[in-house]
């Protein structure tokens, strides 16, 4: 009796988890609650969700709405001990229903299909009737000829007064749910594996500038196991706009005193090395390094002879083969002349780099203006020679997305499988076809009987296609 | 001949073929029927092959390549798209299930869609994309998204014709659902009609919805208007759930089933749940690991696409339980389209994440 009991529990435990209304339970309930997921700020300072609650539920509700969902979790939800039982459940519910539900579906699909007899065909769904003339021997042929066309693989089972040909096609799309399903759990398993063995962080890397290690989210130093270098930084324009083409790091990766891989990366465009992969994902000025960095001039004298040149703030150079020289006197990052002619810096970032250079002959004052990286009408000299700003340089950092997951290709291969699965369940179906026929006075006669899991319509119009090439093939035949 | 006259010329199809669409469902002529057809072909051929001819003018411009010139890069360009995709499902249903009524539903949206866009001065000229946006998954990840958002459409108006014309009485949870959803999308339209109307405003449709969206309406700063904009609300839903049988007596004279409205609410459903998997979410995050390092950060964009999804998982569950189909699934379906619109447009106009590209820090 106790035992009996005790087998309906489980039973009932059992039947609980594979049931579809928990999955649609659990469905409603990830749903309700990311969106308050989505409005909270998650990982944010409480300040600034207090701000959103009171916008919402005002004042005086605001700070008590707030302790409510922080001691449910809600500041961080997606890592909060309900959620990840939410995840659970979900994956608990996904691995018995399909154990629940495979051995009736296994059995689908691999059930051999037998004849069937003549009332049974015209019960089906899709059952069609013909009458063509000739013997059926020669019916058979015609038969056989259409089914190969339309590619079904038939069994072939002589009866009292005639043939009959079944086949079946597509029996393992029945299989595509669980397919589907056992995807969502490699992604969640690749997903576990990503935050156990993984690592996610941070890097700014100033030009010149070499690492051991990046940074954690909690700014806990975590070392690499080489050492990476930002040779050069440079953020390129779509013409003369302020819009952003392509931001752009050279990266030299270093490992026990030697140059070992260099890259230059941009948004889309990552480095990866002994797993560990760089994302370009923002950038910035050093502000107390602004007046040490180092101009890259490449001079080019009337008489087409190139020199590049590296100088600091307060250096003074010469064209060569001239008595011309330039002295560096000022820098702006980001130039920007009024309508009054007044310059003065619009921006924190190197938006419009900007050099002022006083230039004298024999050292007499000649002329002195500014040179800006992004205009080279302003790198002509009147004397036919050209000052090109090139960078400068050593005074931006690179800001790096850095990441170590391993499990991200379990992820990818679940992304294929599920795409395979959902392929296979949704534009799939196993289809049924039986083409019995027998003699009757002289003639013979057609039926048809036939089946599918989905798209009925669809088969159904397959179906009189392929009675009207049976009839085809019969002409041609006579002919 | 450039791209902006072949979209004129598809706008004012689609115009004529809801007029002609329309005259069909008073007359039931079937020579009507088959102009309306064809001028709506007409119209879809013209925006075809403006949206390639755009493709081009983008690639020349660039200097990109083609495949990541793909006309799908802000809102002007995505809802053309969307509605090319909308029309080529309505002409596939329409030669599937060989009824025109519901193109009398379908133009309208197409026609004013692009109107609106003309009208609304929606940034049309072609802007560079920002490095975020430089990538191959643009194409597959944006265009695949939209095409199943077409679907939900379609499975949204069928779910909600459904509704109309399954339900009776006025005290009926599903009859107040589609009133209420129908009269609140009705607000929202109107609302944003009179924004344009207020502010004439002539900016990227992203600044549109962060600063001027319902500022004349619902966001106003004066507390009358605010509170007036609620009570018109209110006023129109009530309307619509009073003489809603009116609208029940128009659809029940398209002649169309409810059994076929279920099953095209069903089947949309169907194609779009997979395009919508692979195409936005899947590629979203094969994506997002290349540009940012990571390929599920739990951004409001990203988990309102996994809230469709899993409204749209609940769809295709529940219709297994029985007593489920029907109405029940119908709600469900429309609930679903509501949250691809959220996905949309309402995490850009309230919620913030790192789909607001590339603003670097």
């Amino acid at each position: 009796m106790e035992q009996e009991g005790n087998r309906t529990f489980i039973d009932k435990i059992w039947e609980f988890f594979a049931s579809v209304r928990l999955a649609i339970v659990i469905f409603a309930l990830i749903s309700l609650t990311s969106i308050v997921g989505t409005v909270l700020e998650q990982r944010a300072e409480s300040a600034k969700n207090i701000q959103i609650l009171t916008r919402l539920f005002g004042e005086s509700l605001a700070p008590g709405i707030y302790k409510i969902f922080d001691n449910l979790g809600f500041m961080d939800m997606y890592h909060s001990w309900w959620f990840i039982a939410l995840l659970i459940l979900f994956s608990a519910n996904i691995v018995v229903c399909s154990l629940d539900r495979l051995p009736r579906i296994w059995k689908l699909v691999k059930e051999p299909i037998g004849p069937m007899t003549e009332e049974k065909l015209k019960k089906f769904i899709i059952s069609r009737e013909v009458i063509v003339k000739g013997k059926p021997d020669k019916v058979k042929d015609a038969v056989t000829n259409t089914l190969k066309s339309v590619r079904f693989n038939y069994t072939e089972s002589k009866e009292e007064k005639g043939y009959q040909f079944f086949s079946q096609k597509g029996n393992y799309s029945r299989l595509g749910i669980y397919v589907t399903h056992f995807s969502i759990l490699i992604i969640l398993l690749g997903a576990v594996i990503g935050v156990f063995f993984g690592f996610k962080g941070h890097l700014n890397l100033p030009e010149g500038s070499v690492s051991n290690v990046a940074y954690s989210d909690r700014n806990e130093a975590k070392p690499l196991g080489f050492d990476i270098r930002c040779d050069n930084f440079d953020v390129e324009f779509y013409g003369r706009s302020e819009m952003p083409k392509e931001y752009k790091s050279w990266l030299s990766i270093i490992k026990n005193g030697n140059v070992v891989m260099r890259k230059s990366i941009s948004v889309n465009d990552p480095l990866t090395y002994e797993g560990t992969t760089f994302y370009q994902a923002y950038y910035g000025l050093i502000s107390d390094k602004m007046g040490s960095g180092i101009f890259i001039f490449r001079v080019i004298s009337s008489d087409k002879k190139t020199y590049n040149l590296d100088l600091r703030l307060g250096d003074a150079f010469q064209i060569p083969g001239t008595n011309i020289s330039g002295k560096i006197i000022d820098f702006s990052p980001a130039l920007k002349i009024d309508e009054n002619g007044h310059v003065f810096t619009y921006a924190n970032q190197m938006n419009n780099p900007a050099v002022y250079i006083d230039f004298s002959e024999s050292g007499k004052h000649k002329y002195s203006g500014w040179i800006l990286k992004r205009h080279p009408e302003t790198w002509q000299l009147p004397e036919g020679h050209m000052v090109e700003f090139v960078d400068y340089w050593g005074v931006e950092f690179t800001g790096l997305q850095v990441r170590k997951d391993p499990g991200v290709w379990i992820v990818y291969l679940g992304c294929i499988t599920i795409s395979i699965g959902l392929f296979m369940a949704f534009f799939m179906s196993h289809r049924k076809i039986w083409v019995r026929i027998v003699e009757e006075k002289n003639n013979t006669r057609v039926v048809v009987g036939a089946t599918s899991n989905k798209n009925r319509v669809a088969f159904e119009k397959k179906i009189d296609r392929i009675i009207s090439l049976i009839k085809k093939n019969m002409k041609e035949e006579i002919r | 001949m450039n791209s902006s006259f072949f979209f004129g010329l598809s706008t004012m199809a689609y115009i004529l073929a809801m007029i002609i669409y329309i005259t069909y469902l008073a007359f039931k002529k079937t020579q009507i029927g088959i102009t309306a057809t064809t001028v709506t072909i007409v119209g879809f051929v013209s925006q075809t092959l403006a949206i390639i001819l755009r493709w081009k003018e983008f690639a020349d411009l660039s200097g990109m390549g083609f495949l990541r010139s793909a006309p799908l890069t802000n809102l002007y360009e995505s809802l053309i798209f969307f509605v090319w995709c909308l029309i080529l499902g309505y002409l596939i249903i329409e030669f599937k299930f060989k009824n025109r009524s519901f193109g009398a539903f379908v133009t309208p949206v197409a026609g004013l869609a692009l109107a609106f866009i003309d009208i609304s001065g929606m940034s049309k000229e072609i802007q560079p994309l920002v490095p975020a946006l430089q990538s191959n998954w643009l194409l597959a990840h944006v265009m695949m998204s939209f095409i199943a958002y077409a679907a939900f459409a379609l499975s949204f108006s069928t779910g909600l014709m459904y509704l109309i014309v399954k339900t009776e009485k006025r005290n009926e949870v599903s009859y107040i659902f589609w009133t209420t959803t129908l009269g609140i999308f009705v607000v929202l339209l109107a609302a944003m009609g009179i924004d344009f109307l207020t502010f004439k405003v002539m900016v990227k449709p992203e600044i549109f919805i962060k600063s001027y969206m319902f500022k004349s309406s619902f966001f106003n700063p004066s507390a009358f208007i605010k509170i007036l904009s609620w009570i018109s609300m209110a006023v129109i839903i009530f309307i619509i759930w009073r003489y809603g049988s009116i609208l029940k007596t128009v659809i029940e004279k398209f002649n169309i089933g409810s059994e076929t409205l279920d099953e095209i609410t069903y089947k949309s459903i169907a194609i779009g749940f997979p395009i919508f998997t692979l195409g936005g979410l899947i590629f979203g995050a094969i994506w997002a690991d290349q540009a940012w390092g990571v390929y599920w950060s739990w951004d409001p964009k990203e988990t309102w696409s996994l809230i469709t999804w899993f409204i749209y998982a609940f769809y295709l569950h529940s219709r297994m339980i029985r007593g489920w189909r029907g109405k029940k699934a119908a709600i469900v379906a429309v609930i679903g389209f509501v949250a691809v619109i959220f996905t949309y447009l309402g995490v850009n106009l309230l919620l913030s994440g790192l789909h607001s590209y590339g603003e670097l820090e």
